[in-house]
């Protein structure tokens, strides 16, 4: 054992070998490796009658998506909702994460955080089950509840999904910004005050501002989680459909389209993710 | 001395929990003049010139400005401004739009905040330095960016907490004579926050000492040095022996303590036997034992004296006070 630690401690290169071979195997086989996968059979095509997958390379399957409307409605949809998702979390997430950050006791603080993990502990398809309970038109919680002030289920179908992710990423943008303002010092709000600015002008002149690296990475989290769901579509989008869903169907019958499919979030991911560099967010997270 | 009063301060009281921090402050402030709250931490003058400031609610009391009761507004409503101890540059901004931040706010077009922004930049020699961050600038840049943030606005009155305490020894000294410098030059009154009696002796007008959330003794520095109201305020400015002649306490400054060898030569001596001494540049404390049986400090220009001299300690009568 002081043999091994003597060995270690005089040469730097094995140190870090030691430390990094494991984490970096796993990178490449299981992460790259699924992901390189997924490409090339993007690129593949079935044989009509066996159902078995050919492996010519082709692009008939890039063609078949381009061209079918059904496809790139389901593509702007998946946007449209994935957009929605994360403005609904971020207009949410942004004050609740100020007032644990910047109002709260300390103590109270860590009990808020905590309250924030909680539904993370919960299992996913329980909390969509019970959004179906809440949203069920008719006789769900919420028309039981609100349908004496006239209130009406948006049935299931797309607001239902955006409400559904939005519940469900949620944490995931609070904490981000939570940290991001925790990092904020208080005195730059008081001098902000002290120079005659109202609270909205110092929220977006010196806020807004300085916690945006939290935002993006808040928003990565709701952008990329609502662009690759399927299950919710399934349980509470009625007949609606997202990408995933699309993804899920083909996944039997004709593998090479799915993967086909499945490029386009990690597309739109790659071009977020570039637009996002370009700001100059990354360089402070 | 009969300049209009600014800022008027009455029974000003704030509690944090079961802490009393500010226990009944009453304070006039005039117009133009340097004041300075001189007290150890926790002594409440910092609070007192947040709740100037309006970062603080007082829990009872009330402060004036310019004849205005402003205790209850906020501070976007009130003209004042502060210089903040670790100066809360918004990092974001380069220098030029940190400064032009206040009149940007005010809704001044933008020639004219950029004019006033490049005087303020020239008032505090950073021309140049319009497009550099916050983080690109040292200690000293940053406090007088942080200054020219807040003059730029021409306050009735300048809050400054603790602004020079992260400075070093040699900087915060140049930047104590700055600071007047600017002050007579602009005109506008300053309310100075600091913990170091060395600062606020150089720099004030007037010195309210604060000790347990109250003001001890109000005065110029002169009358704070040479006549203490309080034990409290002989021990913080500066340094004091204290003994018992003739059954009476009395004070007397260690610099005006003469050592000779042979015969006194103040209206008061007594025999010492040189302790220790403590060398501090430009000048030695020297510290007796006297044959009265109280210890006492006498600060000199160095002298060649060895622990265990015998000498004659002697200093004038009129220097004496008396506290309570």
């Amino acid at each position: 054992m002081q043999n091994i630690s003597n060995t270690m401690h005089k040469n730097p290169k094995l140190r870090l070998a030691a430390l990094l071979t494991a984490p970096i195997l796993w990178l490449v086989v299981a992460y790259l490796g699924a992901l390189a996968t997924l490409l090339v059979t993007a690129f593949f095509t079935i044989d009509s009658f066996t159902g078995n997958v050919l492996q010519i390379f082709n692009l008939g399957n890039f063609q078949d998506m381009l061209t079918d409307v059904a496809y790139k409605n389901v593509v702007l949809r998946t946007l449209g909702i994935a957009i929605s998702v994360t403005i609904i979390c971020t207009i949410l997430a942004i004050p609740m994460a100020f007032y644990m950050a910047k109002i709260a006791k300390p103590r109270s603080r860590k009990i808020l955080v905590a309250l924030i993990l909680t539904p993370l502990w919960a299992s996913y398809l329980v909390k969509i089950y019970a959004w179906r309970t809440m949203l069920e038109p008719g006789n769900g919680v919420l028309e039981w509840l609100l349908g004496p002030i006239g209130f009406k289920s948006p049935g299931f179908g797309g607001p239902a999904i955006v409400i559904g992710l939005s519940y469900l990423w949620l944490p995931y943008m609070i904490l981000p910004i939570y940290a991001g303002l925790e990092r904020l010092p208080n005195n730059l709000l008081d001098a902000s005050g002290d120079l005659g600015a109202h609270n909205w002008h110092t929220f977006r002149r010196v806020v807004l501002p300085l916690i945006f690296p939290s935002l993006v990475a808040g928003s990565m989290f709701t952008f990329s989680l609502s662009l690759g769901d399927y299950i919710t579509a399934t349980i509470i989008g009625g007949k609606l459909q997202m990408l995933g869903n699309v993804v899920y169907q083909n996944f039997s019958i004709n593998l090479p389209f799915a993967a086909t499919i499945a490029t386009i979030p990690v597309t739109i991911m790659a071009i977020y993710l570039w637009m996002v560099r370009r700001t100059g967010a990354l360089a402070n997270l | 001395m009969s300049a209009a009063v600014v800022v008027s301060i009455r029974s000003l009281k704030r509690s944090f929990g079961d802490v009393r921090a500010v226990d009944g402050v009453d304070l006039d402030i005039r117009e133009g003049e340097f004041l300075t709250l001189l007290g150890p931490s926790g002594s409440g003058k910092t609070t007192v010139l947040r709740m100037i400031a309006g970062f603080e609610k007082p829990d009872s009391g009330t402060i004036t400005l310019a004849g205005k009761d402003v205790s209850q507004l906020p501070p976007y409503e009130r003209d004042v401004n502060t210089v903040f101890q670790d100066y809360a540059l918004f990092p974001h901004m380069n220098v030029l739009a940190n400064i032009e931040y206040g009149l940007r706010v005010k809704g001044v077009s933008k020639e004219d905040r950029r004019k006033q922004a490049l005087i303020a930049l020239k008032q505090i020699r950073l021309e140049g330095y319009e497009n550099r961050k916050p983080a690109e600038l040292s200690g000293g840049q940053r406090q007088r960016v942080a200054l020219a943030r807040a003059l730029v606005n021409k306050p009735s009155v300048l809050l400054l907490d603790e602004p020079l305490g992260a400075l070093d020894l040699k900087l915060r000294e140049q930047m104590q004579i700055e600071l007047k410098a600017l002050q007579r030059e602009v005109g506008i009154t300053f309310i100075f926050v600091t913990h170091d009696q060395e600062e606020a002796l150089t720099m004030s007008d007037r010195i309210a000492v604060f000790n347990h959330g109250k003001i001890e003794q109000l005065g110029t520095p002169r009358e704070i040095y040479e006549n203490p109201k309080s034990e409290f305020v002989s021990e913080f400015v500066g340094q004091t022996n204290r003994i018992e002649i003739d059954g009476k306490k009395i004070n007397i400054r260690p610099e005006y303590i003469a050592v000779s060898s042979s015969s006194s030569t103040g209206d008061r001596s007594v025999k010492g036997t040189l302790r220790d001494e403590i060398f501090v540049g430009s000048a030695t404390r020297y510290l007796f034992d006297t044959e009265a049986g109280f210890s006492m400090i006498s600060t000199q220009l160095n002298k060649n004296l060895k622990i265990g001299d015998v000498v004659t300690l002697s200093w004038p009568r009129e220097k004496e006070f008396l506290v309570q």
